[in-house]
């Protein structure tokens, strides 16, 4: 069997997004976004994290009872997420601080779990590696167009440096603080979820219910 | 004891879980269409939530933290970055254990749950709870407090939620932004609503 190893990367960006189509990883997605650092090294955490536990729990799958499964892929997916966590520690001090508890929910984060559970287990490493590569990259996605819209226009800056003058400086921006509280990250995703859709009508679920348009009734003359 | 009330209204409200931290956003998101299953789910969280918090709790302040081992004679060593998989751990038992319970006695909520069950164990509101227990140092009391009113105040979020699409779902929404696309929009909404919460000081 070989694998189409570029459809596999790309695939998760748009077509199958974890977070739009797959319903996975929003925690996150909405807690981390207000400022473009923290979402960056939120997103490369999270990449390097998906890839490096699908490879993992891809080794181990023939030898792994299902009954146990579970466990063994919490264990595989908690471990590398505290080298993560230290890693981060380590370098990006301030950064971890402004990520509080959110690196360690990597951990429960659905995107490893599920892709670990819907594809690692039954596919060799290689392919295992770059589909969590891969959906970690459409995360990334997401999370990025969310951050630089909640950071540019809520506080009018990216990365920290000020890119639209605001106007309690001398400039002209009036920032729009609704931005930076974490609901608009929901307004902003249902928005893109919105557009993705519209560009991609196979994405669009059936309504449960349809209003019925009844015929206007003819008027007797 | 009051103080014990405010941090338990504190935790329903102010500080609710699902709407003002976003955790456990998938499994609310998905389970959230039906008042009877997100009931069940509730019911479930605030079980399993507030057995895990003390436990993780007692751990942490005998095993895991700073000179938590001094009764052993082990002063110097603290485990601190064992933390993370300890709790995921614990976790999982906690869950499992639920699992075969309601498989054996209540095995209609057992099939309504499905999948979403063995997600527990991933529900980031759990370990988010116990995250927030150690960074915010409670003790014993307080945790048992803490995690009963953070399970309840998930289960209170989610239950609002369904009621909510239960009604949505005869409205007329541009195609587009049919199922997810709306709850997220409603989602927000209901946020902003908790946020009103937040100026309550206790």
């Amino acid at each position: 069997m070989s694998y189409p190893h570029k459809k596999i990367i790309l695939d998760p960006i748009v077509d199958n997004n974890p977070v739009i189509l797959q319903v996975l990883g929003i925690c996150s997605a909405l807690a981390v976004t207000s400022k473009l650092s923290t979402t960056i090294t939120m997103c490369i955490a999270l990449t390097v994290v998906t890839a490096c536990s699908n490879a993992a729990i891809s080794l181990v799958r023939n030898h792994t009872p299902s009954s146990i499964r579970i466990i063994v892929q919490m264990t595989i997916i908690s471990s590398l997420v505290i080298v993560t966590d230290q890693f981060i520690k380590a370098y990006a001090f301030t950064i971890s601080k402004d990520l509080s508890v959110f690196v360690g929910l990597i951990i429960t984060n659905c995107i490893v779990m599920g892709r670990a559970e819907a594809y690692a287990m039954k596919h060799p490493p290689l392919p295992s590696f770059l589909d969590g590569l891969g959906n970690g990259l459409g995360y990334s996605a997401l999370l990025l167009v969310v951050g630089i819209i909640r950071e540019l226009l809520g506080s009018g800056s990216l990365f920290g440096y000020p890119i639209l003058p605001l106007d309690r400086d001398g400039g002209w921006y009036v920032p729009n603080g609704l931005l930076l509280l974490p609901p608009s990250a929901f307004f902003l995703i249902g928005v893109i979820i919105w557009v993705v859709r519209s560009w991609k009508p196979a994405q669009v679920e059936q309504p449960e219910y349809k209003i019925y348009h009844a015929p206007r009734p003819e008027v007797a003359s | 004891m009051t103080d014990l009330i405010n941090l338990f209204i504190k935790a329903v409200f102010v500080e609710n879980l699902a709407l003002t931290f976003f955790l456990g956003m998938c499994t609310f998101l998905a389970v959230s269409k039906k008042i009877g299953t997100a009931l069940g789910l509730g019911i479930a969280v605030v079980v399993v939530q507030s057995l895990t918090i003390p436990i993780n709790n007692l751990i942490y302040q005998f095993l895991i933290r700073d000179h938590a081992l001094a009764w052993a004679g082990l002063p110097e060593i603290s485990l601190d970055f064992l933390g993370l998989i300890t709790y995921i751990s614990v976790i999982a038992a906690v869950v499992q254990v639920l699992e075969m319970f309601l498989d054996r006695y209540v095995p209609s909520l057992y099939n309504s749950l499905g999948i979403f069950l063995p997600l527990i164990t991933v529900n980031c509101a759990i370990l988010g709870g116990c995250l927030f227990m150690v960074e915010r140092d409670y003790n014993f009391s307080e945790s048992v407090t803490y995690g009963v009113g953070s399970g309840v105040g998930w289960a209170l979020a989610i239950v609002a939620m369904a009621g909510v699409r239960e009604k949505l779902k005869y409205s007329d929404i541009p195609e587009a932004l049919q199922g997810l696309g709306v709850t997220f929009i409603t989602a927000g909404l209901m946020a902003l609503g908790f946020m009103a919460f937040s100026g309550i000081q206790l």
